[in-house]
């Protein structure tokens, strides 16, 4: 494969013809190796998804090409995209058939667990955290509205990627983060309404 | 704390108390991480100071598990070629 420069990438890319088809059959097998190194940690991934993820990648770059500022090299930008193309499916994957409900329960019932124990912390400080963990519950479960509860709990505590809990609530990434926005703001003024600064409360909880 | 039952909720609950008392108004999304995030890895790849001249974009990664996830498989992606 040769190597282009970026203004090279683009132009081959750009104009219809052999110059493109040379160009797109270069990019597509640097996405399909770089996705092979990018994806071999998860186990569930085929040489079929990988290479779907790279067609479907390459789709975008070719309507995303006037987005193309340079800044970075081409290559890069390029695998940027098919990592992203990747994991949005991925992660699709991996929650489709969780249900909103199912992202907020929590085993026990407590969101946070009740039977909490830092071995590492001194008596003073466990006391401590039970003290700031009670207020983070009572902020969650008493003081924030259900979307923001829901927002926050599956995106923090479950790890919902946003993009997945966003189709979920049946909303948009923008107005789910200004519940998550509106919801920390929320936890923060009460965590910092103790009278203990930041620096104190990373320290009760540092490892 | 890692053989405790509930050990991954109380790592996210750890790690939502540090985030709420350290988030700042100026932080970072994921979209603005996602649009920047290939400049990032060129600079970490060619061994400049990238956390030090993309402040915002290295903290949104320290913070936001999903984005770091990416990130890394990007960096592997580009290896590759390397």
């Amino acid at each position: 494969m040769s190597e282009r420069s970026n203004e090279e990438w683009i132009s081959d890319l750009s104009e219809p013809g052999p110059q493109r088809e040379l160009a797109v059959n270069d990019l597509w097998e640097l996405l399909v190796r770089g996705l092979g190194y990018a994806l071999a940690k998860y186990g569930s991934v085929t040489e079929a998804d990988i290479e779907d993820f790279a067609q479907d990648a390459i789709l975008k770059i070719l309507d995303a090409l006037d987005t193309f500022r340079g800044e970075a090299r081409f290559t890069t930008w390029a695998n940027k995209i098919a990592v992203h193309v990747a994991f949005t499916e991925l992660r699709r994957r991996r929650w489709k058939d969780v249900s909103l409900e199912q992202m907020i329960e929590m085993p026990d019932g407590d969101l946070i667990p009740r039977t909490w124990v830092d071995p590492s912390a001194g008596t003073e400080q466990q006391a401590l955290q039970h003290e700031l963990l009670e207020v983070v519950r009572e902020v969650i479960e008493e003081e924030l509205t259900d979307r923001q509860r829901q927002a926050l709990v599956a995106a923090r505590i479950s790890g919902v990627p946003l993009t997945e809990l966003a189709r979920r609530m049946d909303t948009n990434r923008n107005a789910l983060y200004k519940l998550l926005f509106d919801a920390r703001q929320r936890l923060q003024n009460r965590l910092l309404s103790r009278g203990l600064s930041k620096e104190d409360i990373l320290a009760i909880f540092d490892d | 704390m890692s053989s405790h039952p509930n050990a991954a909720r109380i790592t996210r609950v750890r790690a939502l108390i540090c985030e709420v008392v350290t988030a700042q108004f100026d932080e970072m999304d994921c979209p603005e991480c996602f649009e920047y995030l290939d400049r990032f890895a060129d600079l970490i790849l060619n061994g400049a100071d990238a956390a030090g001249m993309m402040p915002r974009l290295h903290d949104h990664l320290e913070r936001c598990a999903h984005c770091r996830e990416e990130f890394e498989a990007l960096l592997a992606a580009v290896r590759a070629w390397q």
